[in-house]
């Protein structure tokens, strides 16, 4: 479904400081597959994720999505099958903006926009029984501005807003990073249920070792831009997080000093 | 008595005037979060379309509305400035407004076009009022109910538009660009449209004004942003940040106050060459009084 195909990129090009942010000869993901990838800071794993949905565009080399090339295809143009959450809940929700308002607008997701109203009774009454299974009491605060919300409620209505319609594709970028370790794990069961419900491809980075190696079906790790570690099926079921620190010391040859990685 | 009588027709009369100022500078400076230095040009351009096409023997209505193509027009050229050269906004808006005082001279061949013999959309309604039997005559008091009517009917587009699909996702735009990238929204095209819309409405607050004064004037638009800002910045002390029809009544009634200040101002003995001091200490005020309140009481 997903391919890259000797996709690089590198900052601050033809300086002193040029650093290298991607290099991944090439990497298939399968419809359904749910990724989880993993690697201390500056790994690349943002850069490939913000690469896939179009906010960074690769140097050299093509990203394909459903055999269509979309390596330089600006990211409005792809949201139309790309939901997207990133760490920070002001950035994938609009905090001026009401419950429904951002519902309805993640709703059109791909589709053209014009001048029919955006709220009416029978819309309402959806997205009630939308925000309703979440058990947070959002569906009785539509007309909310989501400024209001706690980091969890939003990062929650951000899932919604990223799988309301037409995603087959869902990019997570350290979505639970900004939240408490409780919050954290509702939001998580959360994204698994909805991921599995919709069979949705996924790709997840995550600080957390636990949720890597728990949630998912294949497991990168990145360092330095590359992929250094892809494992899937049974012998990613059998990794444990020491287990996974020992891969890490072997393939990178570098001590992980990511205190985040470790103390979780 | 009667001073404070004239005092509240003046500020009526040219509130609802000004108020689609008021509403055009609402959409960028709040919607967008940027001051549009456009605003001086296609508030100029306004008038002088209007003036140019009376002259030329256009009906009110049908020049009215032709400054506010011209003036959308105008916010059009600075989106595109801004979207496809990737030019700053604010540089955007100042290129526009200065090549649009030598379009503006252009448009009107001259400096001034006095309008004082040519009909107006005001005399107009009195016409039509007058053709169905109502006795009323063309004065502050019929001045009044008109332009309300006027300002009512863009509040409302504006409120419309705003719950609209298109303009959830142009009011996006400038709150968060990535997610309503993310989205799916070609974000060029609802800057355009977001500008677009806003000088439209600042032209035909050009428009408006050029026919209640009875004059186009090439410095009709100088200073206009300020008092546009000052205006939605007081309408926002007093009412908060709450919905877009909240906005569009508080944009409107800062005007007012503003208006009124200004009056108020040249009552207690400042002269016309002091208003651009005023206009900026009341915009230091409407700035600084929200961030003092929250620092006091907050």
């Amino acid at each position: 479904m997903l391919t890259l195909d000797r996709v690089a990129k590198r900052f601050l090009r033809g300086t002193p400081n040029e650093v290298l942010a991607l290099d991944i000869p090439s990497l298939d993901i399968a419809e359904g597959e749910f990724v989880t990838v993993i690697g201390s800071n500056g790994a690349g794993k943002s850069t490939l994720v913000k690469s896939i949905a179009g906010f960074v565009i690769p140097d050299e080399g093509t990203i394909a999505l459903g055999g269509r090339d979309i390596t330089h295809q600006p990211p409005y143009r792809r949201a139309g099958v790309i939901g997207r959450i990133a760490q920070d809940p002001n950035e994938s929700t609009c905090a001026g903006m009401t419950i429904e308002e951002n519902l309805a607008m993640a709703e059109r997701r791909g589709r053209s926009r014009g001048l029919q109203r955006a709220l009416d009774p029978v819309i309402r009454e959806r997205f009630c029984a939308t925000l309703a299974p979440l058990g947070l009491g959002l569906d009785q605060r539509l007309a909310a501005r989501v400024g209001l919300l706690s980091g969890g409620q939003r990062q929650a209505l951000a899932l919604l807003m990223a799988t309301l319609s037409g995603s087959r594709l869902l990019l997570l970028d350290e979505h639970l990073a900004a939240l408490d370790p409780k919050t954290a794990q509702l939001v998580m069961e959360l994204t698994a249920r909805i991921v599995a419900d919709q069979r949705l491809t996924t790709l997840m980075i995550t600080h957390n070792m636990h949720d890597a190696i728990q949630w998912g079906s294949r497991l990168l790790m990145m360092h330095g831009g590359r992929i250094v570690l892809d494992v899937a099926g049974e012998e990613k079921a059998g990794l444990t997080v020491p287990g996974l620190v020992a891969r890490f010391h072997d393939v990178s040859h570098a001590e992980f000093t990511d205190d985040r990685a470790l103390l979780s | 008595m009667a001073q404070f009588q004239s005092l509240m027709l003046n500020m009526f009369e040219q509130g609802f005037l000004f108020g689609f100022l008021g509403l055009g500078v609402l959409i960028t400076f709040r919607f967008f979060r940027f001051p549009d230095l456009t605003a001086e040009g296609s508030y100029t351009l306004g008038g002088a379309t209007v003036a140019a096409m009376l002259v030329s023997g256009f009906d009110p209505f049908t020049a009215t509305l032709g400054a506010g193509l011209a003036g959308a027009a105008a916010g059009m050229t600075t989106a595109l400035i801004h979207t496809k050269l990737r030019i700053n906004n604010i540089i955007a808006g100042i290129v526009v407004m200065t090549a649009l005082y030598s379009i503006n001279l252009r448009v009107m061949g001259r400096a001034n076009i006095p309008l004082l013999s040519t009909p107006t959309v005001f005399g107009d309604v009195i016409g039509w009022l007058r053709a169905i039997g109502i006795d009323v005559h063309e004065n502050v008091y019929t001045t009044i109910p008109i332009a309300f009517v006027l300002l009512a009917l863009g509040g409302g587009v504006l409120v419309w538009f705003f719950s609209t699909n298109l303009g959830l996702a142009v009011r996006a735009t400038g709150q968060n660009e990535p997610m309503i990238l993310s989205l799916g929204v070609n974000t060029d095209r609802t800057k355009m449209v977001g500008l677009a819309l806003s000088n439209a409405f600042i032209a035909i607050s050009g428009a408006l004004i050029a026919q209640n004064h009875g004059f186009a004037d090439i410095g009709m638009g100088i200073g206009i942003l300020v008092t546009g800002a000052a205006a939605v910045l007081i309408g926002e002390a007093i009412f908060g940040d709450r919905t877009v029809a909240v906005w569009v009544v508080a944009a409107i009634i800062g005007v007012l106050i503003y208006r009124l200040l200004v009056a108020l101002a040249l009552r207690v003995g400042l002269e016309p060459i002091d208003l651009r001091l005023v206009t900026a200490a009341l915009l230091l005020a409407a700035l600084a009084v929200p961030r003092l309140r929250t620092r006091l009481f907050g």
